[in-house]
């Protein structure tokens, strides 16, 4: 973990409503893991006054990609950063994806709702170089929620697409899609990003098959490193439940010991 | 060299920055981030007698330079944190902070007599006003007499100084502070968080699980120095500033307003090294001010007309 406070952008793309950043920082991209994220200052000024956590979505040597989607001030003003600006960032933070055990059989599904896809493009080509066989499930409620799929295909990572009206692949929910998959083949572990709804419905089906998995969740933080106790999430205990920071023990938390706020539907 | 030390009368700050309760974790959350010696002291997360498990989310808001937070103090307890966490602590060279809590008048004193029992600790500071542990924001540091006899009732067993944190949710704070003083606080340190609120207009919920939340942030720096002004003029013990200081010269209008010493808190969440920071800026600020003496600006505001 450090800060880096003046880490070049090198790169920037963008699809509509959602941004890449490609962000050189030695240090954090040596050791980012899939999972992880970084908090990233969007203003200098006093407003807005948080940073703003981002998954860590690829590593390539010396840099990391961030993606995300404009959703508020915060990331208007990250949207606007141009090449060769500079962010002031700490990374990477929290605790990533399993990556330990036995990859070479059987295959792994990640299942991206969304922005939640960000991640998982770190994970897969990291699951890949271990050996495992990696199945992409990525839904929209639109096709323009999509921008990342022919980046999978171009790597040759299969993904298999939804949207909720139909516009492009599965028309449904991308959890819809994945258990018409699952009818067909068993898979490893589960790896999920997304909306609350679309994680709850993916850790039914896990509980049903009885496949294990990790889900990402997204949080609002104060300081990503465990000091405010801000951005809790309710997880099974010893003694029945305790809220643990999502920034420390998470972003990433095995399905099973979730406890949903409003219930598991 | 510029001599950033200050004097409590009952202890030798090596400067005046101090990272608030509730914003520096343990402090060992900051030990990667900076060398936790160079700072004037810190001030633990609130503790209480019993590990408590605070308040379901959402904990947090951003307002405009604000942070709503209704954190509910959760927290090991007082036995773990002997155990576990101050035995970490004691190798900084910097004056440590414990932040007390209590859920009525015994807990306080409870706490108070428990840490007496450990080395390591320079002075308590008494959480009687935070805003986010029971209903409508009550707490002690509300009332004049609730104050005193909390602060009372700690003076009489604890064997350190007593720093007492002041609410700015009352009409008149300076009444508030003069009733810690006559307790016998060695010290008080304004202010904690107002009671504030925001509602997501969208699903018309407040922002806050709780409801309501305590602003920090530059938001109330403006609010909060007026009231460390206010006070400092009346007390004759010290004052420890706080209220949105993120720079050196937020830290100096504090200083110039009357703190001895200054706590710096949501500064921490965005920026880990704030606190360093700020005791450079300092240091600049006097060397081209021409001040040999840091101690020389407390209370030098010049009001003449």
């Amino acid at each position: 973990m450090q800060k880096d406070p003046s880490a070049r952008i090198v790169n920037t793309k963008h699809w509509g409503n959602y941004f890449l950043l490609s962000i050189e920082s030695p240090i954090i991209a040596s050791f980012a893991l899939p999972g992880q994220f970084i908090m990233v200052r969007v203003s200098s000024q006093g407003h807005p006054l948080l940073r703003r956590p981002l998954s860590i979505h690829a590593r390539e040597q010396n840099i990391i990609d961030i993606f995300f989607q404009v959703s508020g001030l915060g990331t208007t003003l990250l949207s606007q950063k141009t090449i060769e600006d500079s962010l002031d960032i700490l990374g990477p933070l929290g605790q990533g994806f399993s990556l330990e055990g036995d990859f070479k059989d059987g295959e792994m599904a990640l299942i991206g709702g969304g922005r939640g896809i960000a991640p998982l493009y770190f994970l897969a080509q990291e699951l890949r170089r271990r050996g495992a066989g990696v199945a992409v499930f990525y839904g929209g409620k639109t096709q323009s929620d999509l921008p990342l799929k022919d980046k999978f295909l171009e790597n040759e990572i299969p993904v298999f697409c939804s949207t909720d009206d139909g516009s492009f692949g599965f028309h449904g929910f991308v959890t819809e899609l994945f258990k018409t998959e699952t009818e067909k083949k068993n898979f490893k572990f589960i790896y999920a990003c997304g909306p609350e709804a679309m994680l709850k419905e993916a850790g039914q089906l896990c509980r049903q098959k009885d496949i294990p998995a990790e889900f990402s969740l997204e949080s609002m933080m104060g300081c990503g490193f465990g000091a405010c106790w801000g951005c809790v999430t309710k997880i099974k205990s010893k003694k029945g439940s305790e809220w643990q920071k999502t920034c420390e023990k998470g972003p990433v938390f095995s399905a099973e010991n979730i406890i949903w706020l409003n219930g598991d539907k | 060299m510029i001599d950033l030390s200050v004097d409590l009368g009952f202890l030798q700050l090596k400067n005046p920055v101090i990272a608030a309760s509730g914003t520096f974790g343990y402090g060992l959350e900051f030990d990667p981030f900076i060398n936790l010696d160079d700072i004037g002291g810190f001030v633990v997360k609130g503790l209480y007698s019993r590990p408590r498990p605070g308040n379901p989310p959402p904990r947090l808001a951003e307002t405009s330079s604000g942070l709503i937070n209704a954190i509910g103090l959760p927290g090991i307890g007082m036995k773990r944190f002997t155990e576990e966490i101050l035995p970490q602590l004691r190798k900084y060279n910097t004056a440590l902070f414990v932040n007390v809590c209590g859920e009525n008048e015994e807990e306080f004193a409870e706490v108070v007599d428990f840490l007496n029992g450990f080395d390591g600790i320079a002075a308590y500071e008494l959480n009687i006003s935070c805003p986010n542990v029971k209903r409508e924001g009550r707490c002690p540091a509300l009332c004049p007499e609730d104050t005193y006899s909390v602060v009372k009732l700690v003076k009489e067993s604890s064997q350190r100084p007593v720093i007492t944190k002041l609410s700015p949710n009352v009409t008149n704070i300076v009444e508030i502070a003069l009733s810690a003083q006559e307790a016998g606080s060695d010290a008080v340190s304004l202010v904690n968080t107002f009671l504030a609120m925001a509602i997501d207009t969208e699903t018309r919920k407040p922002k806050i699980a709780n409801v309501l939340g305590g602003l920090s942030g530059p938001a109330i720096k403006p609010i909060a120095l007026r009231m460390v002004y206010q006070v400092a003029q009346h007390v004759t013990i010290p004052v420890f500033g706080i209220g949105g200081i993120m720079s050196g010269l937020d830290a100096v209008e504090f200083l110039l307003a009357g703190a001895k010493a200054v706590e710096v808190g949501t500064a921490n969440f965005i920026d880990p090294e704030a606190t360093v920071k700020i005791i450079k800026q300092l240091e600049q600020y006097c060397q081209t001010q021409g001040i040999d003496k840091l101690e020389d600006l407390i209370g030098a505001v010049d009001v003449s007309s």
